[in-house]
């Protein structure tokens, strides 16, 4: 037919964008065209899934029509558990967009064999179907059930391969689920990949510190080119499989120098100017520190602009959310009815990592803010494993630099005084804008303390400076000149003329490298200076 | 291409006593596994069932909508509508111990004849 000549004279591989868009996205294109891929997956990783998605995002879509053929579950199982996620199968089949080859064993009817045999009546179904209904998709599934309704494995191995070439001769792009048995191991059971082997990919479900994750990796396109390795992906009620791409993003983010206000003049000020717009910032600090503060301070400033913001909250309720806010001065309410702030307040434990990073992109998407305040990525941290926290935060901070909107996370540190915390060690890379929030103990008292430690592509002042927090919200002070070791959580009082004398060092320095020598020497400085302290 | 139609077999001389096969047999086109099938089913039924069946030859080819109803996926696959219950023969058949087996069919004690 005509896809086999034009497949002959083709030089490269075509792709067949499928439609599941993050799949295209690793696949770099979509499926090699034309061709038979295998989708390999252990019990439960949703090939079936992912085989009818492929055909009913050719229907909604670019309106190719899709055959399904099944070899284990029947028809009629399929339609009804496809429904849920929104694919009226009755009625594509109705409007002959989607045909079925039911090849689904039959518990009623014993079969004894008597002699050899081929699959000659399944091939003639499978054209009669494609050509009935002009099909250019077609979905197999899965091989490994053909395999056990006949004893003659060799038959079965001969018969699927001459199907396979069928296909290929009717022009069609395939696509044939497999079985495994283990989720890193042999590609497939029976050696079917001996005869589709040019493009293969694996899906997996693994458990994985207690919960499970679920990732899609392409192992070969014969002469072309696909993402490598493993990508997570979900199964939503009313989408079906939604890969997460994580490279896919990344680095080709458009960085704009539009500065806007953190909510604060003062903190504004420390940043050189207020945050970058397309930036995503964190701020880090124990518990009561002001995290939550310089959340509310954010989505005001954002709001008092006429931005839309929209607030993750995941430690707080919406109650004790909106009364901290009144406590700051900040009417949480008014700006909902205003349409300005949208709160989303949920336990983490109710979705996986990668479902709230769905769910999250779904919401953005349909509110469209330009501000988006996560509070706290501690709390996600604990719902998955530290790999699908990290790909949550790569997936997210990415996504939000893509919409141009600002984003601001939180962090706990474990200690109250100070430290890291595991979020900090897996994000402060990812993250453009630092700002720490710390604890300081001064002679009997608990001042705070807040720094800006990291401001990309921007001067900021580097001082650790003293805040206080009243009804109107954050106050930025002095810098505490006279205490080092505040960071690591072990803040030591200097006595100012020790301050001056050290001060003076980096003066007689001399000015050529004075400014190269500040920053190196910095951490030591403090270092010598408080064990100076301690030492008489 | 080769429909066979309706094949009868002989009109069942001994009265009502014996159960009456209504057998359908799948083959795809022409091919020689469909003859040889198609052979040794007619032997079988001449041999073991005289007179007792009605036998339809269906060419998958050219009806792919029935093998579709009828979820055939082998040829040749010899099927026993009646009598009760449905049975599948798949092979061409050359096992005959094998195929009585499956149809269910007692051979008749004055047939002895079970050479191939």
């Amino acid at each position: 037919m005509t896809g086999t000549s034009a497949h002959a004279t083709d030089p490269a591989v075509q792709k067949l964008p499928t439609g599941i868009e993050s799949f295209d996205i690793i696949a770099k294109g979509g499926l090699p065209r034309h061709r038979t891929t295998l989708l390999s997956g252990t019990a439960g990783s949703g090939k079936t899934v992912f085989a009818m998605q492929f055909l009913a995002a050719g229907i909604r879509d670019s309106d190719e029509r899709g055959v399904f053929v099944t070899f284990e579950e029947s028809a009629a199982d399929i339609r009804t558990n496809m429904r849920s996620f929104g694919w009226d199968l009755e009625a594509w089949e109705r409007e002959g967009k989607l045909a079925f080859v039911d090849a689904s064993p039959d518990p009623h009817v014993e079969t004894v064999e008597s002699g050899s045999f081929d699959l000659g009546a399944l091939l003639a179904r499978v054209e009669h179907a494609v050509k009935r209904i002009g099909a250019t998709r077609v979905s197999v599934d899965s091989l490994g059930a053909v395999f056990s309704q006949f004893s003659d494995q060799s038959v079965v191995r001969r018969e699927l391969f001459r199907i396979a070439s069928a296909l290929k001769a009717m022009g069609v792009t395939a696509l044939m689920t497999a079985e495994r048995t283990e989720d890193y191991g042999p590609v497939a059971r029976f050696g079917v990949e001996e005869f589709i082997a040019d493009n293969v990919m694996v899906l997996r479900n693994v458990l994985d510190d207690e919960s499970r994750r679920r990732t899609i990796e392409i192992l070969k396109f014969r002469g072309t080119d696909h993402q490598k390795g493993e990508f997570p992906f979900t199964i939503v009620p009313d989408g079906g499989l939604v890969v997460i791409p994580l490279s896919a993003m990344q680095l080709k983010q458009k960085s704009s120098d539009i500065r806007v206000s953190s909510g604060s003049a003062e903190l504004d000020k420390m940043c050189g100017g207020g945050f970058f717009r397309d930036s995503v910032i964190l701020v880090s600090g124990a518990t009561g520190t002001g995290k939550t503060l310089t959340v509310t301070q954010f989505l005001n400033g954002g709001a008092a602009v006429g931005e839309r913001c929209l607030l993750l909250a995941f430690e707080e309720s919406r109650d004790q959310l909106f009364r901290n806010a009144s406590g700051w001065g900040v009417d949480f309410e008014r700006l909902e009815r205003e349409g300005l702030l949208r709160v989303v307040c949920d336990y983490p434990e109710i979705l996986g990592l990668e479902d709230w990073l769905l769910s999250i992109q779904r919401t953005v998407a349909e509110f469209k803010p330009n501000r988006v305040a996560l509070d706290s990525l501690s709390a996600l941290e604990r719902v998955g494993s530290i790999r699908a926290f990290r790909e949550f935060v790569i997936g997210f901070t990415s996504f939000i630099k893509h919409q141009e909107i600002t984003g601001l996370f939180t962090a706990t540190t474990p200690s109250l005084m100070g430290g890291t915390s595991i979020t900090e060690a897996n994000i402060s890379t990812l993250t453009d804008s630092i700002v720490l929030l710390r604890y300081v103990e001064m002679f009997g008292d608990m001042k705070r303390g807040i720094t800006v430690l990291k401001m990309r592509g921007s001067l900021h002042d580097k001082g650790i400076r003293e805040f206080t927090i009243d009804k109107k919200g954050m106050h930025l002070g002095r810098p505490f000149r006279n205490v080092t070791g505040i960071l690591a959580g072990t803040p030591v009082h200097v006595s100012p003329a020790d301050v001056e004398r050290i001060w003076s060092h980096f003066e007689a320095e001399g000015s050529e490298g004075r400014r190269a020598a500040v920053q190196p020497h910095g951490g030591e400085r403090r270092r010598g200076s408080g064990d100076r302290r301690r030492s008489p | 291409m080769t429909e066979v139609p309706l094949v009868n077999g002989e009109a069942n001389r001994q009265g009502g006593a014996l159960p009456r096969y209504v057998l359908r047999l799948y083959v795809t086109g022409t091919s020689p596994r469909a003859q040889v099938a198609i052979d040794n089913l007619r032997r079988i039924c001449e041999q073991d069932l005289r007179g007792q069946y009605d036998l339809e030859i269906i060419d998958v080819l050219a009806h792919p909508e029935v093998a579709e109803s009828e979820k055939i996926l082998a040829t040749p696959t010899l099927i026993k509508q009646l009598p009760p219950p449905l049975r599948r023969v798949i092979g061409d058949l050359s096992d005959k111990e094998k195929v009585l087996l499956g149809l269910e069919v007692r051979p008749d004690s004055t047939t002895n004849d079970r050479s191939q």
